[in-house]
Order: structure tokens, then sequence, then C-alpha cells
């Protein structure tokens, strides 16, 4: 900022224009922690999109009579691999496994031979059984193998965090522009409006919601969503205020902007950084809420691979260390790795940061 | 003169490995008024501020010996002793200086006790002292009131009184007065020049403004770009200035280009007739709960503003001269008449629950609106083509998207930004930058090619250069004449800057208190002012700013 760059436009070649966005993602960049985090989360997120190569009881590829099956998207029944039955292949039969080792037969599997929901029958102990060559992390007590659950079960988590974070910064943003942006009297009924729903007892209205209705994951996302977005909204909401009466506002509206191009282009992108800042650890807390529910048995319905559950189990087994240690390393990755990310975050977005 | 207070060798000043201060000299003798001038970026708020370390960021060379013990050396346990004890600091804005939290005579009693080791009963009756010999009314009132019940001039002499609490050698003021106005500019400066006498310490006055150190300083040093290019006793320097800077400086003062005008023959671009503006304010107490009390900012205003002039609203903070700049833009809701080209704005389009229609969007187009603080006017996360090209979106949304690139590249290059030919590439590149890669004048520049770009007939500029510097203050208001001339613009001129009107208004209004006192061209009002407030304000500048006809 110097009194003598006042000239023109000279002619000397510019640097690339750096957006404020830009610059953050540069400052984010610099944060090792937190930019390996992110790419280690990313790398184990997209892994987990691909559970099914990686985990399935089912080949992904198989040749049997000099015909080629792809059994991971169409399993054929037995009688295509010489079986006497018309049921779907059961690949762990040895009768099965015996086919394929003839000359000319073969079959592609997967790194993890077991499917979160498969059990393995095989097993040479009484389930939980500890770790093997078959089951890496072991099973849990109905002979179901604990990596493929723990894979499918962190997706889940992930997804459903994704979403839960996604609608609950929706409606947080809209909540806190619409009070902010208005003030005055809508703002005051808002305000009110979120206290009184903020103090409505969140845990027992999954109860008893859980017993109405048929427990799902759909249900978990609403009834979460509909108490989620209430953090975020004051602070979106106190960006509003601050920003709505700043000088390129008024300027807008002597442009003659409508309020709601006035919202989304001038307010809204300079409210964000709140947001942004918070997504990380929004994702954690929806983690661990969906982690929390299904431990007390109050999530998923049964079945469905999930962290919580698998911790639940832990704690009824307590001698198949297996079990708990696995979720917990799992559970803590996660968590760590957004902490990291949301760091990083925080400080590439630090307002004070900027002016260096 | 016997041995110097302070004697600062080489001082040297980076943040992050950018030096921005290049090894500076000077000497302070005990009871001097050294004053330390330049602009902003020029390195002399950092180096005062450096010599008792407290910018963490900052790395600090050289060497700053007060009284022989070398302060850049010292520890930070050392330090704390010096700092609020021999060397105190005043700065620019009382109201973030002050700790909200506390009342005034608490934060000057943690000196006392602290520094002074005074009992509290002891500290009490200093406080009232103290604040009465700064000239506040009531001191033991006001030793008790919080900063936020304080006017602005009450506040910074809150702060002369903490400074003082301590009875330092020297005191070092940053812009003690920029945030003041005309009038209690004077005041404070009389304070401090009283009370530095009487209590014999040395001050140094960091200040952007040349003609508050001739009243004021014994000698002065020019800082330019983090270099110390001149110093002398003010005399001199303001005489015989050597240095191109200095005197670029002494020069940069605004001149009145034109001379008086008779109105031309054409309906007026903007009419006001018993125009007035309310707020509705809480009520104090209970009452509050359930009636909202009316707080007049603006009332009986009625002016007529021709095209091609200017009508300049003059009046302290707190005049209402803001609020008649966002009626005038249709942004408040108001009473009485308020007419653009003949067409009023009306009640529908006030409050912020406003019904854009057609009528209203036409009316926009013809009043924009340049603010005064650069920095707060462009949304920081667009770039310079949608911060310009908006207008055109919303007024002429026909327009291909190479013919909007074109306006803009033309709207930049009137207002100066870009040269008149260049490179393509090179100029697309200069329109995607973002405000915070250009200066402070660059800022106002793209502000005001924003507003022009949809061709509106009146401009109002709301204290359009009070935010910059002087040299920087002097080219912009350049610029607006130049538009002035070629578009036969109108503007409404609102400010508290005397200078600036004369330099740019054809017409004057002096508000005071949200009622006009005075009105009439502004050769009749700043020269042969009749009501006494405008008298006050005229010679509270004269000394400064003596008018000459051109």
């Amino acid at each position: 900022m110097s009194v003598l760059t006042e000239a023109p436009a000279s002619a000397t070649p510019l640097p690339p224009a750096l957006s404020p966005g830009r610059l953050a993602w540069r400052r984010f960049r610099r944060h090792r922690l937190g930019f390996y985090s992110l790419i280690l989360f990313g790398l184990l997120f997209v892994l987990s999109l691909g559970a099914e190569l990686i985990a399935n009881d089912r080949p992904l590829l198989a040749r049997y009579g000099g015909q080629l099956h792809a059994p991971l998207l169409h399993n054929p029944p037995e009688t295509a691999f010489g079986g006497d039955f018309e049921t779907p292949t059961d690949f762990h039969d040895p009768f099965i496994q015996r086919q394929f080792e003839q000359p000319g037969n073969w079959a592609l599997f997967p790194p993890i031979r077991f499917h979160h929901s498969s059990i393995n029958y095989f097993a040479p102990e009484p389930h939980p059984s500890g770790p093997s060559a078959s089951n890496w992390l072991g099973t849990d007590d109905r002979g179901r193998d604990v990596a493929a659950r723990l894979l499918y079960g962190f997706r889940l988590s992930v997804l459903f965090a994704l979403a839960l974070t996604a609608v609950g910064v929706l409606l947080g943003v809209l909540a806190g522009a619409i009070q902010g942006y208005y003030g005055g009297r809508v703002d005051l009924v808002g305000q009110r409006f979120i206290e009184v729903w903020g103090s409505m007892p969140e845990l027992y209205l999954l109860i008893i919601f859980s017993a109405l209705f048929e427990p799902g994951l759909l249900l978990l996302l609403v009834l979460l969503s509909l108490f989620g977005w209430m953090g975020l909204s004051d602070y979106v909401r106190a960006e509003f205020l601050r920003n709505r009466q700043l000088d390129y506002v008024r300027a807008a509206r002597a442009m003659g902007l409508s309020n709601w191009q006035i919202m989304r282009r001038h307010i809204l992108p300079n409210s964000l950084t709140p947001v942004v800042t918070f997504l990380p650890f929004r994702m954690s807390a929806a983690i661990l809420a969906l982690t929390a529910l299904d431990f007390l048995g109050l999530g998923v319905p049964p079945g469905t691979p999930s962290l919580g559950e698998l911790l639940a189990q832990g704690k009824n087994n307590l001698d198949a260390w297996w079990i708990s240690l696995g979720t917990f390393a799992v559970l803590v990755l996660t968590l760590l790795l957004l902490t990291f990310m949301g760091d990083a975050l925080r400080d590439a977005l630090d307002p004070r940061k900027v002016q260096r | 003169m016997s041995a110097p207070l302070l004697q600062v060798r080489g001082l040297r000043v980076a943040f992050a490995g950018l030096e921005v201060v290049h090894g500076i000299d000077f000497e302070l003798a005990a009871g001097e008024r050294l004053a330390l001038v330049g602009e902003s970026g020029s390195g002399k708020t950092v180096s005062a501020l450096s010599l008792l370390r407290l910018l963490p960021e900052a790395e600090v060379g050289g060497s700053a010996l007060l009284q022989g013990r070398d302060l850049l050396r010292l520890s930070e346990r050392e330090l704390r002793g010096v700092r609020g004890d021999e060397v105190a600091c005043i700065f620019q804005e009382p109201m973030t200086a002050l700790n909200p939290l506390y009342t005034v005579g608490n934060q000057i009693g943690e000196i006392l006790t602290l520094k002074k080791g005074l009992s509290a009963r002891q500290a009490e009756a200093r406080i009232v002292e103290l604040l009465a010999a700064t000239g506040m009314p009531e001191p033991e009132r006001r030793a008790r009131a919080y900063p936020h019940q304080l006017s602005g001039g009450q506040r910074q002499r809150a702060m002369i009184a903490m400074a003082l609490a301590s009875e330092p050698r020297l005191l070092i003021a940053d812009e003690p007065t920029t945030a003041l106005d005309a009038s209690l500019r004077t005041q404070m400066l009389e304070l401090l020049g009283t009370l530095q006498q009487r209590l014999g310490m040395a001050l140094l006055l960091i200040t952007h403004d040349l003609h508050l150190v001739r009243q004021f300083a014994d000698r002065v040093l020019v800082l330019e770009r983090g270099h110390l290019v001149e110093q002398g006793p003010v005399a001199q320097v303001f005489e015989q200035a050597q240095h191109p800077y200095t005197r670029k400086l002494l020069g940069s003062r605004p001149q009145r280009t034109f001379g008086p005008q008779p109105p031309p023959e054409a309906p007026p671009v903007l009419r006001a007739r018993q125009l007035a503006v309310a707020y509705e304010v809480p009520r104090p107490g209970l009452a509050g709960w359930f009636k909202r009390g009316r707080f007049e900012a603006v009332r009986g205003v009625e002016f007529e503003l021709p095209p091609g002039r200017t009508l300049g609203v003059v009046g302290e903070s707190g005049s209402g001269k803001s609020t008649l700049a966002l009626a005038a833009l249709g942004l408040l809701r108001h009473q009485g008449e308020l007419q653009i080209m003949g067409e009023a704005w009306g009640e529908s389009g006030m409050g912020p629950a406003r019904a854009n229609t057609p009528r209203l969007r036409r009316l926009r187009r013809q009043v924009q609106v340049v603010f005064q603080d650069p920095f707060s006017s462009l949304s920081p996360r667009m770039n310079i083509e949608q911060i310009v090209g908006e207008g055109l979106l919303v007024h002429e949304p026909h327009l291909s998207v190479p013919q909007r690139r074109a306006r803009v590249l033309q709207a930049l290059r009137e207002v100066g930004l870009l040269p008149e030919s260049g490179p393509q590439a090179e100029l697309l590149r200069w329109l995607q930058r973002y405000p915070h890669e250009f200066s402070g004048g660059q800022r106002q520049r793209i502000a005001i090619a924003r507003a022009l770009i949809v061709q509106p007939r009146l401009l109002v500029l709301d204290e359009p250069t009070s935010a910059l510097d002087v040299t920087v203050q002097q080219q912009v208001l350049e610029l607006l004449l130049r538009l002035q001339r070629e578009h036969n613009l109108s503007y409404l001129l609102i400010t508290h800057d005397l200078d600036v009107i004369w330099a740019l208004a054809h017409q004057v209004l002096v508000l005071q208190g949200g009622a006009v006192v005075e009105q009439g061209s502004a050769e009749q009002v700043l020269q042969l002012p009749q009501h006494p407030y405008t008298q006050s304000l005229v010679q509270a500048c004269a000394p400064l700013c003596p008018r000459t006809e051109p």
C-alpha cells in the first residue's frame, strides 16, 4: 500500500491475480499437517467408496469353462460353476473353490474376501475369533469380518457426516442469512424460535422417534438435521449483521440490486469464513453423533455396518480385543485427520493473517 | 543544549524479512516537540512504536538510547518499566484504545497504583486531578463513566490523562487529532501544548498533516517510504524545503480552480423541500420496552442542485450529513420532498424490505455513491471486473460479456486507473485483480468507476478523500473535477473538511444538529460566514487554510 504506486498501470508484467479464496488455499497448503491430513482423508474416503472392490465375498472376475463372469455385478447360480443348486453361488464353499483350482479356471478375488454382511462359516474357532490369515482383524460375535465391517462402517460414517453437514450448513446459512439481513423483527422472532427449539431434549426425541418409526439412516438424518443447524446460524447471522451495513452493501443497494442479489453476491461470500472453518469440526461431530447413537442401539437398523455398533460389540466382548482396538483406531484416525484439517483451515482463514 | 533525552541511531524495522524502515537517525531533547511526518506507508508509526517494541512481529535493528539506556536491548521485563512510566503513548482512535469494560477512572487508577505505587484512595484524588488538568468537564463524574458514555473529545482527554498519569518524560502521540472534528482538533493541540510545557516532557507527534506540524512542533522529520528525507526546525522546513517530497507534501493542499459561477438555467437534478429524516431509538428505562422514541437526524432541509454543480454539505460528526446522503440515495425513509430529476423516491422503496420495482431501478441509476473508506466500500471477494461491471448487469442486462468488458475497461480508463492503450492480455489481467491488491487511492478510483459506469446524473460523495493521503487526495479531487466537466455531473459532497469544500463546491450548506444553519455560495459562506457556528468552523480551520481566489 504505497503512495507512489498511484500512477496508472505500468507496462511491467503483472503476477497473476490472486483471489482471497486462492490466497487462503495457499496458506492452507503451507500448513503441512493439515494438508497431508486432507490428502490422506481424501484417499481413505475414495478407497472406502470402492469398498465393494476391496472387501467382498464374490470375485471381481471369474473364468469358468471358457466363460468369463463378473460375479461382483451379477452373481450366477451355482450351476454355472458346476454346482447342483440354482441358488446364488457361495464362493467360500470348498466345493466351489476346488472348481476354480482346476486348470483353465480362475477367479480374481478382492484383497478382503468378505462382505460386511457375510459370515465366515469355515472359521477354525468359535466367534468372535481372533485375527487370522482369512480374517485379518478377526471376526465379530456373529462371525462377520471386522476389517470389512470397519471399511463399510467408515464409508457410512463419512457419507452420513457429509450429508448431515451439508443439510446443516444449508439450513444454518439460510436461517442466519435471513435473520441477519433483515434484522429487526424477523431477527427477534428467529432468535426466540432458536432459543425454544434449542432447548428441546434432542436425545429423548430420538428415543421416542426410534420407537415410533422404523429406525433408519434417513430418519436419523432428518432428526439430527432438525437440531444441527442452530450453532452455525448464529455465526452466519452475526456475519450478516456486520456485513450488511458495510459500504459495499450500501453501494450495491444504491445500484439497485435486489435483496436476494445483495445477499448472494455481496454478503454471503464475505460471511462464509466461519462456515468453512467449522466444516471439519461439524463433520467430526456428526461422525461422533452417529457412533454414539449406534453404540446405544438408537441408530442405524441392525445389520448395517457401523462403527458404533462395533464399539458396542467390543464392550460386550472385552476379551475380543481386536474388535474394540480396530474400531478405536479407525475412529481416532478419522477424528484426528478432521481436527488437523480444521486447525489448518482456521489458520488459513484467520483474518489477521490476510494482511501479510 | 544538554545531552538529548532520546537518541536514535540507524533504526531499522522489518516485517517477515521485508524492511519498511531503512535506518533513520534522530535526536529528541528534553522538553522538545518533534513531529514525525509522512504519508501512510512511510513508516512513521512503525518507527515510533518500535522504539517501545510495541509491534510483536517486527524485527528491529539499530539503537535507541533513552537517557543512556538502549530501549532496543532492554529485556522485556525492563521495558515494561519504561512503557507507560518514562514513555507514554496516545493513539489515534480513543474508542479502541480505551478498554470498554472499565471506567475511565479505573483505567487511569491502574497506572497510578501500578507505576506510582499510590494507594486506592490517593489514586482516586489524583485521577480527578488529572482529568481536570486535561480540561474534562465534571471530572468527578467522568471518572466513573465508561468510555462509550463519553464523546470523542472527552475520550481523547481521558487518553491524555491516562498517558500523563505516570508523568512520563516522553509522550508519543500517534495521530492524536485525526479522529476528531476540526474545532476539537485545535483545542486538543492547545491542551497537549500547555500540558507539555507545564510538565516539561518531550513530545513526539506522529502525523500526516503538515499544517498541524506548523502550528505545533519545534522540529520536524519527514519520512518517505522508510527513509528520513528531511529534518530541521519547522520554520526552516516550511520556508525552504530542500527535498522534492517535502515540497510535494507542502504543495498538495487542495486549491480552488474555478471562480464563482451563476447557476445554469436548467431544472435541478436534486431538489429537497422540508426534508426530514427520523430514526426510531429505544427509550431509556422500562418505557423503552413498550414505546420507541424518535430521533430527528435531519429536519427542514431545503436545497436545489442544478446539473454540473456541486453542493457541499458541511458539519461535524453527528450533524446529520451522512443521514442526508443516505436519504438522497433513497436508502432511508424520509418525510418531506426529495426529488431526483423531478421524480420523488416515494415511500415504497425505503426500509430493509424494499420493493425493487422498475421505476425505482430507473431512479437508482441516476444517483450513485462514493464512500469514504476505500477498504470497506469494495467487496473483498469480487474482482475488479465484477465490482465495476455489476451495475451493468442490473441496468443493462442485454449487454454481452465482451460488450460489458469493453464498458468496464472504458470506465477504468476514465478514472485513470488503466492506461489508454496496452496489450489486451495485460488489461484483462488488471480486471482479474482483487481489491486488496490496490492502494487506497486506486480503490477510490475503482469506486468512482463503479458509480460512473451506469451513467448517473448525480454522484453522492460521502467524505470521498478524507481517508486518503494528501497527495492522493489532490489527485482524486482533480479527477472529480474533470469528470464533472466532462459529464455535466452533479455532486452532493458530504465532508467535514473545508479545504475539500473549497476545492469542489459551488454551493455550501452548513448543518448543525440536523438543521441548516447557513446556506449559500461557497465564496459567501466560507469567506463571510454569518452564523456563529460557521464562523467557529471557519476559524478552527483559518490559521491552516488561507483562502485565496484563483
